[in-house]
C-alpha cells in the first residue's frame, strides 16, 4: 500500500483520476447515444430505425459508464456522494426518469404494436432530452458550488442548453461516422449547425468559471501556470475551425474519413474536461471538500484498486471488441 | 408523513421494481443458454425457434434491469447518505466489484449475444450468451453479499463510529449469504419457468402449437416441478439461520409476542401491535416449534423480548411482515401444487404438452407471473423484519436518511410510481403481444435464414 508513499495521499488521487476518466469516456460514449436521441425530432421514421441501429449494441454499455462513476464517487468519496447528490436531488430525479424512459423506448419501440412505435419514438427523445438537459444543470450548478440561488439555477439553465447542444454535435457526428448517403448529409448539415452551440457553450462555460471562483482566477492567471494552460484553447478553436472547414466539404469521397468529426469533437471533449478537471482540483465538492477529506479508508480503497487494475483493462478490451464487432455502417437491427 | 417514511416507501418501489427485471434475467441468461446449447448440439431448429422468442422478452426485461438499476445506485446518495458515511468501507468494495465484474460484461456482450448472431462465429455468440448469463449471476451474487451483510454484519470494526473491514472473507461469506443467495437464485429460476410455462401454454392455447413452443413449455414445467422443492428446503434453512441471527424478525414471520415452548404454527392472525396480541388467531399447536427447532416443545423467542429499557420497539412491524411471509409461501405451495400436477399430466403414458387440459393451461397461464408475487413477498419479509436496523444492530435506519423536505421526496415519489406503473403495463402487454403475433405465423423480425445457412454465413471464409 505505501509503493507510492502515503496512502492517503495517493489512493484519493488515483481514484479521483478513475473517476474523472469515468465521467469522460460517459459524455463521449453516452453523449454520443444521448444526441443520436435528441436529433431523433429532425429525422423520418426509416432515418429513425437506422439512427436506433447505430447506437443499438452499445448503449447498455455506454450507459455503465456512468454507474461505475457514480459507484466510485460512493465508494471512494462516502461524504462527498451525499453532499453532491441531496444537492441535486430534483435534477438527478429528472435525470434518472430520461434515462428510464430512454432505455425502455429503445425496446419497445420495436416490440410494441405498430401504432405505439410513434409515441415510444418520443418517449426516446423526451428521455434523452431529460437526460441532458439535467446533466448539463448539473454541471452548471457543480461550477456553482452546489449552491442554490436563481443566478445560479440561471446560470445552470445555460449550462444545460449546451450540453444538450453538445451531445446533439456528438451525436450528429457518430451519424455521420455511421451511415450514408441521404442521412449522412443530413448528419452533416446537423453537426454544422450545432457547432456553434458547441462554441458558444464552452466559450461561455470557460468565462464563467474563473469569475464565480477567485480560486481557479488565480489557478488560471498565474504564471506560469497561464502558460500551460494555454495550448488547451489555442488548440480546442483550431480544432473547431478545422472541423468548420470539413464539415462544409463532407462528406468526402468513398466516405473517407468519416470518423474524422467523431473524434474531433472527442478530442474537444477532452480538452473541455481536461481543464475542468484542472481547475477543480483538489475539490470534489466545489470549494468545500478536497477528495483527500471525503476519501474512504485507505484499506478499502486499495482492495477496489487492485481488483480495478485488473478488471478494467479486460472491461477497455471486451469494449473495443463489440465496437469492432459492429464496425462499418449500421445495418439493420436483428437478432439472428 | 414525514421523509423517514417517504424515503423508506420510495426505496422500496425503486427496488421493488428494478428487482422484478433481474429475477427474470438472472435465469432467463441460462435458460438461453441451454436452448442454444441443445441448437447447437441436436441442430434442431426448434431449439432455435425457442431461443429467438425469449431472448426478446430478455432484452426487453434486460433494459428495464439497466434503467431502474442506474436509479437504485443514485438512491444511496440522494436518500440514504448516512448509510455510505458509516458504512461505505465495507459497502463500497462491494458495490464496486459488482460494477467492474458483472455490469461490464453482461452490457458489453448484450449487444453481441442480441445482434451479433450473423457477426461472430458461432461458438463466440454462444461464449457472449454465457457471459451475460454468467454476468448477471456475478451481479447477483456480490449484491446479495451486501445485502446479507446488512442482516448479519461481520468481519470489521468501529473505529469513532465508522465501519473498518478487518476480514474480507469474513464479510463476503457472511452467515445468512449462502442461503440467501441460493434462495434468490432458486427464486429466479423458478420465476422464469413459470413465465416461460405461463406465455408458452398461453401460445398453445391461442393456436401456437408450434415445435418450438412445446420444448420450452416442457423445459419449463418440468424445470419448475424439480426446483420448487429444493426452493422449499432452502426456504427452511434459510428461516432456520433467521432464528439463530435475527430471532425478531422469525417472531414477527410467526406473529410470536411472548417466548415460550411448544409455539404454534399460526395460520391466520391480526396481529394487533397497541395491544402486542393477536386477534383472530388460528393456528396448528406446536408446528412453529416443531419447524424451527425440529423440537415438538422447543422454545421460540417471541417479539415481547425485543423491546429496548426505555420501551423502545426494537423488532420490526409486525403484520407486513407477517402477512407477506405467508403471500410467500402460499404461493410457493401453489407452485408445487401446479408444476407437479402438470408433469404428471404430461408424463402420463408420455403424452407430452398434449396431456394438458384445457383448465392446467389456464392454471399455467394465470401463474406466468407468480415468480414475482413469491419474490417481492419474501424480500418484504426479510427487509422489512430487518427494521427498525437498517445494518443490524450497527446501525438504524433513521440515521442513515438524508435530510431532504418530504414534500419533495413526496413528489419525486409520485413521479416515479407513475412511470413505473406505466412501464409495468407496457412490459406485460407487450409480452402478450410478442406472444399473439407468433402463435399468427408473424415474424417478429425479418426472414431468417434456415440452420445451415445461418451456420454457414456466421463463420465467414469456411
Amino acid at each position: 500500500m505505501h509503493i507510492f508513499g502515503d496512502p492517503t495521499v495517493w489512493l484519493p488521487f488515483a481514484f479521483a483520476a478513475l473517476m474523472g476518466v469515468s465521467i469522460l469516456i460517459y459524455v463521449v460514449l453516452d453523449g454520443f447515444d444521448l444526441g443520436v436521441g435528441l436529433l431523433f425530432p429532425f429525422a423520418d421514421d426509416s432515418e429513425k430505425d437506422r439512427m436506433i441501429a447505430s447506437i443499438g449494441p452499445f448503449w447498455d454499455a455506454n450507459e455503465t459508464w456512468l454507474v461505475l462513476a457514480v459507484g466510485l464517487l460512493l465508494v471512494a468519496f462516502p461524504a462527498a456522494h451525499g453532499d453532491i447528490l441531496t444537492a441535486l436531488y430534483l435534477p438527478v430525479t429528472i435525470m434518472l426518469i430520461g434515462l428510464i424512459l430512454r432505455g425502455v423506448a429503445f425496446e419497445f419501440r420495436a416490440k410494441a404494436p405498430a401504432p405505439h412505435k410513434a409515441a415510444w419514438n418520443k418517449a426516446f427523445f423526451a428521455g434523452s432530452l431529460m437526460t441532458a438537459l439535467s446533466q448539463g444543470f448539473m454541471l452548471g450548478m457543480y461550477i456553482m458550488g452546489l449552491e442554490w440561488s436563481w443566478a445560479h439555477a440561471g446560470f445552470g439553465a445555460l449550462t444545460a442548453v449546451f450540453l444538450t447542444v453538445g451531445y446533439s454535435f456528438i451525436g450528429a457526428t457518430w451519424v455521420i461516422h455511421k451511415t450514408d448517403e441521404h442521412l449522412q448529409r443530413k448528419a452533416v448539415d446537423w453537426a454544422s449547425g450545432g457547432i456553434w452551440g458547441l462554441v458558444l457553450g464552452i466559450g461561455a462555460i470557460s468565462l464563467a468559471t474563473p469569475y464565480v471562483s477567485e480560486r481557479i482566477f488565480d489557478k488560471w492567471f498565474s504564471w506560469p501556470s497561464f502558460a500551460y494552460l494555454s495550448p488547451l484553447p489555442i488548440f480546442s478553436g483550431f480544432l473547431v475551425a478545422w472541423l468548420w472547414w470539413m464539415l462544409r466539404r463532407m462528406p468526402f469521397h468513398n466516405d473517407r474519413w468519416s470518423w474524422l468529426p467523431f473524434a474531433a469533437a472527442t478530442s474537444l471533449w477532452i480538452m473541455a474536461f481536461g481543464g475542468m478537471a484542472y481547475s477543480f482540483y483538489p475539490y470534489v465538492v466545489p470549494e468545500k471538500l478536497t477528495i483527500y477529506d471525503a476519501a474512504s479508508a485507505p484499506e478499502s480503497l486499495f482492495i477496489i484498486l487492485m481488483g480495478t487494475c485488473i478488471v478494467l483493462p479486460t472491461i477497455i478490451a471486451y469494449t473495443v471488441l463489440a465496437y469492432t464487432i459492429f464496425r462499418g455502417k449500421a445495418t439493420e437491427l436483428r437478432y439472428d | 408523513m414525514e421523509t423517514l417514511l417517504l424515503s423508506r416507501i420510495q426505496f422500496a418501489a425503486n427496488i421493488s421494481f428494478h428487482i422484478l427485471f433481474p429475477t427474470i434475467t438472472i435465469a432467463l441468461g441460462w435458460v438461453l443458454l441451454f436452448f442454444k446449447l441443445r441448437y447447437t448440439q441436436t441442430g434442431q431448429e426448434r431449439w432455435m425457434e425457442a431461443y429467438r422468442f425469449w431472448v426478446k422478452i430478455f432484452a426487453l426485461s434486460f433494459a428495464l434491469g439497466v434503467v431502474s438499476g442506474i436509479t437504485m445506485s443514485f438512491q444511496f446518495g440522494t436518500n440514504w447518505p448516512g448509510f455510505m458515511e458509516k458504512v461505505g468501507n465495507i459497502a463500497g468494495p462491494l458495490l464496486a466489484y459488482e460494477i467492474m465484474t458483472a455490469f461490464f460484461l453482461e452490457a458489453v456482450f448484450l449487444g453481441i449475444m442480441l445482434f451479433g448472431f450473423s457477426r461472430v462465429p458461432n461458438w463466440l455468440h454462444t461464449t457472449a450468451t454465457f457471459l451475460v448469463a454468467f454476468g448477471t449471476m456475478m451481479s447477483a451474487f456480490w449484491i446479495i453479499v451486501l445485502n446479507s451483510w446488512m442482516h448479519t454484519p461481520q468481519g470489521f470494526e468501529m473505529i469513532n463510529g465508522v465501519a473498518h473491514a478487518t476480514d474480507w472473507w469474513a464479510i463476503i461469506f457472511n452467515p445468512s449469504m449462502p442461503y440467501r443467495f441460493a434462495h434468490m437464485v432458486l427464486a429466479s429460476f423458478l420465476t422464469v419457468s413459470f413465465l416461460i410455462a405461463g406465455i408458452s401454454a398461453f401460445r398453445w392455447l391461442i393456436g401456437g402449437r408450434t415445435e418450438g413452443v412445446r420444448v420450452a413449455l416442457k423445459t419449463a414445467v418440468y424445470t419448475a416441478a424439480l426446483l420448487i422443492p429444493l426452493q422449499i428446503l432452502m426456504g427452511d434453512f434459510h428461516g432456520l439461520n433467521t432464528k439463530e441471527y435475527q430471532p425478531a424478525k422469525v417472531a414477527a414471520m410467526e406473529a410470536n409476542w411472548e417466548t415460550h415452548s411448544g409455539v404454534p404454527l399460526v395460520l391466520f392472525a391480526l396481529p394487533d401491535e397497541e395491544n402486542r396480541e393477536n386477534r383472530f388467531e388460528i393456528g396448528i399447536p406446536k408446528l412453529a416449534s416443531f419447524i424451527l427447532t425440529h423440537d415438538w416443545n422447543g422454545e421460540v423467542k417471541g417479539l415481547n423480548d425485543f423491546i429496548g429499557e426505555d420501551g423502545e420497539v426494537l423488532h420490526p412491524p409486525v403484520s407486513p411482515v407477517f402477512w407477506s411471509f405467508r403471500v410467500m409461501v402460499g404461493t410457493g405451495v401453489l407452485m408445487l401444487l401446479v408444476s407437479w400436477a402438470a408433469s404428471a399430466m404430461m408424463l402420463r403414458k408420455s403424452r407430452g404438452v398434449a396431456g394438458l387440459p384445457k383448465p392446467m393451461l389456464y392454471a399455467l397461464v394465470g401463474m406466468s407471473f407468480s415468480g414475482w408475487v413469491a419474490t417481492l413477498a419474501g424480500w418484504y419479509t426479510t427487509e422489512i423484519g430487518r427494521q427498525p436496523w437498517l445494518v443490524n444492530g450497527v446501525m438504524s435506519t433513521k440515521e442513515a436518511v438524508a435530510d431532504v423536505p418530504a414534500p419533495m421526496v413526496l413528489s419525486t415519489l409520485v413521479a416515479y410510481l407513475a412511470v413505473y406503473a406505466v412501464l409495468l403495463t407496457a412490459y406485460i402487454s407487450v409480452i402478450f403481444y410478442l406472444a399473439r403475433r407468433m402463435s399468427r405465423g408473424e415474424r417478429i423480425d425479418p426472414e431468417y435464414p434456415k440452420s445451415e445457412a445461418a451456420v454457414a454465413r456466421a463463420v465467414p471464409g469456411e
